[in-house]
């Protein structure tokens, strides 16, 4: 019998190491093996037990509860006020398909045997037999799409490194995760790095690289350092190295780290600093696929979007393809947070419809009180008013609705919310993490900023509301990249779906 | 932790660094941080010596060490706390903890440097802090006095 608890840093950060060394001091038997988190954050810290071949699941458990749970976690079959259930039960009642995060929580991440008994490998060594085309014919056949946030199909990306000519190719995993309201990355780093270490060793044999880079904030030190391990048990055991599991192929990985600077998770900008420059973002073409690391062909793929490649091989790209709605196929990792009641990861089929995630899987507000807005996509994603929330999770059709997928981050506001201060925020946002290279991004952000003030101070409203208005189309139109591209969506949305916040001193007066 | 006035130190502390990470393409972002992690900062005199290794321009290095927000050219406080600032923390009173967090920066000779940070990952469980490297989740104003008060001494904030 073993008994399970998250390592995870968001566990931790809520006490799981405090429960951790509770249960080992109540009874050293029992001491949890560590794994990664199941992504239900308002169980957390959840114990888990075998019980038979399921997992039951007791949670939120607290330090001073364990004495009361000992007995509990000796015959889970017994009755306990924090005993969930089969977890793995709970998650599919909820509509969960744990295609990307299936061993995400199940497994010790350290343990090669047990990453292995879970089918680690199986998508790599199907990869080892196939032909370099047939490889990216199967990526391209799940349709798959970017989870870093631009949606971009991966096999198409894939093809084109693969058709570029050179020598030198490169996989670059971006896990710069730095929008806010996402943490699949982080949660996959920490709880299945060898998915993702596997996900890089099938790009590179797919399109003839041999070197790899994870480019990582260094805002996720847990996620360095279960990457570190990772990175050495995939080496120990042939996964990674000069003869990558005996078929002749050479991949290796070198982890390296950002350094606090939210721009260097656009694509160019990455590459900049990998290079050991200032992130300033690159003008595109040429493509990263063509010319990136260094001048050379190279993939630059999100962790989700990787980790995902070996369940892919491992199952088939007809496994991956019939899940899904429209043109987006396949699961969705939804981070789902701010103002909710049971904030977490949840991976679900694309299609889905945004209020029944903040509804029924998020269980409504944790105020109690009224959704009035939601933000999906990051930072940079435009705010969605209560009433337009009935919107299939879909790459376009959340498009259509001026919203945008991302990285898949929903972040609920109650009715609580100032959205001419979240709009100000967003430019503020916008200002402090421009890398400076376009004026549009550098200056308009300030600029913004200061018209929004002059908006909320009741200044010559209505001209600068259309000044407002031009600066943000300017910012769109002009910016060398997404983040001053895009930040004026936030701006914007806010301005037509919550005029009055913006109006406060004549609603006041 | 080695300091610049050992003499002689600094510059062959740099060049074991430097060779440690030769034969890596575009090693700069990885020696600063190990520069970093010896000297607590990136003083003048290691951007100077991390040039000269690389064959860079020092303008080149500094505007590296400059734009990045975690590498700090002065020394620092003995311990750092960061708040984030970013929505989904906002969206659960992250605002008001750093506002908290903000009012204390401004305790002179305090020993904790306060920064803002956009996202710690850690959203399901904001408001989010770190502390040192580690991550805390559901923080709360009083939580920001309490933790910089211990590390103040008991100052009163």
């Amino acid at each position: 019998m073993s008994v399970y608890l998250p390592r995870d840093s968001a566990a931790v950060s809520i006490g799981a190491d405090e429960v951790a060394a509770a249960i080992t001091a109540a009874d050293p038997a029992l001491s949890p093996l560590r794994t990664g988190a199941r992504g239900l954050y308002a169980l957390e810290p959840l114990v888990e037990v075998d019980h038979g071949d399921r997992r039951i699941g007791f949670g939120p458990v607290t330090a001073a509860a364990v004495p009361g749970l000992v007995e509990a976690l000796r015959h889970p079959d017994t009755g306990h006020p924090l005993r969930i259930g089969d977890v793995d039960t709970l998650l599919a009642d909820q509509g969960q398909n744990r295609f990307t995060c299936r061993r995400l929580g199940r497994v010790v991440p350290d343990d090669w045997d047990d990453f292995v008994a879970h089918g680690g490998t199986r998508g790599l060594r199907r990869a080892l037999d196939m032909e370099r085309q047939s490889i990216v014919d199967a990526v391209t056949a799940s349709g798959l799409r970017g989870r870093g946030g631009a949606g971009f199909p991966t096999g198409r990306k894939w093809q084109t490194v693969l058709d570029a000519d050179g020598p030198g190719k490169v996989i670059v995993c971006n896990a710069d995760e730095g929008d806010s309201g996402t943490f699949a990355d982080r949660m996959l780093m920490e709880g299945d790095p060898l998915a993702l270490i596997e996900g890089m060793a099938i790009a590179g044999i797919a399109v003839g690289a041999v070197h790899g880079y994870i480019y990582l904030r260094c805002e996720y030190p847990a996620a360095r350092a279960s990457l570190l391990t990772a990175l050495d048990i995939a080496r120990h055991n042939g996964l990674l190295g000069a003869d990558v599991l005996g078929a002749g192929h050479t991949f290796d990985i070198e982890l390296r780290m950002g350094a606090g600077v939210y721009i260097c998770g656009e694509e160019t900008s990455l590459l900049e600093s990998l290079e050991g420059h200032r992130g300033e973002v690159r003008f595109k073409p040429p493509l990263p696929a063509i010319r990136g690391f260094m001048g050379r062909p190279t993939v630059v793929n999100n962790v989700v979007t990787l980790a995902t490649v070996p369940a892919i091989l491992a199952d088939g790209a007809e496994a991956y393809a019939t899940l899904g709605h429209g043109k987006s196929r396949g699961t969705l990792t939804v981070q789902l947070c701010g103002n909710v009641r049971r904030p977490g990861l949840y991976e679900v089929p694309f299609g889905v419809s945004l209020a029944d995630v903040i509804d029924e899987l998020g269980g409504g507000t944790a105020s109690g009180r009224a959704v009035r807005a939601v933000q999906a996509g990051g930072p940079l994603g435009a705010y969605l008013p209560a009433s337009a929330l009935d919107v299939p999770l879909d790459y376009e059709a959340l498009a259509e609705r001026g919203g945008m997928i991302g990285h898949g981050g929903i972040v609920v506001f109650d009715d609580t919310v100032d959205m001419a201060e979240q709009a100000r925020f967003a430019m503020e946002f916008c200002a402090i993490e421009s890398c400076g290279k376009c004026t549009p991004c550098r200056i308009g952000s300030v600029r913004a900023q200061e018209v929004i003030d002059r908006i909320v101070d009741g200044e010559a409203r209505e001209s600068n509301t259309a000044l407002l208005r031009e600066l943000c189309e300017t910012m769109i139109q002009g910016s060398l990249c997404a983040h001053g591209g895009m930040a004026p969506h936030p701006v914007l949305s806010a301005l037509n779906h919550f005029p009055d916040d913006f109006n406060r001193q004549a609603v006041g007066s | 932790m080695t300091t610049e006035e050992s003499d002689g130190t600094l510059p062959s502390t740099i060049a074991a660094i430097c060779r440690r990470h030769s034969g890596r393409e575009g090693p700069l972002l990885a020696i600063l941080h190990d520069v970093q992690d010896t000297f607590g900062h990136i003083p003048d005199e290691a951007v100077r010596h991390v040039a000269y290794t690389l064959n860079l321009t020092r303008a080149e290095v500094h505007g590296v060490v400059r734009f990045y927000t975690d590498f700090h050219a002065e020394p620092a406080r003995a311990h750092r706390l960061k708040v984030c600032r970013a929505e989904a923390c906002q969206a659960v009173g992250g605002r008001a903890v750093w506002a908290a967090a903000q009012a204390l920066s401004a305790v002179p000779d305090g020993r904790v440097e306060i920064e803002p940070v956009y996202c710690l990952g850690n959203c399901p469980c904001g408001p989010s802090a770190q502390w040192d490297g580690r991550t805390l989740g559901r923080m709360t104003p009083e939580r920001v006095h309490e933790l910089v008060a211990a590390a103040n001494g008991g100052m009163p904030s």
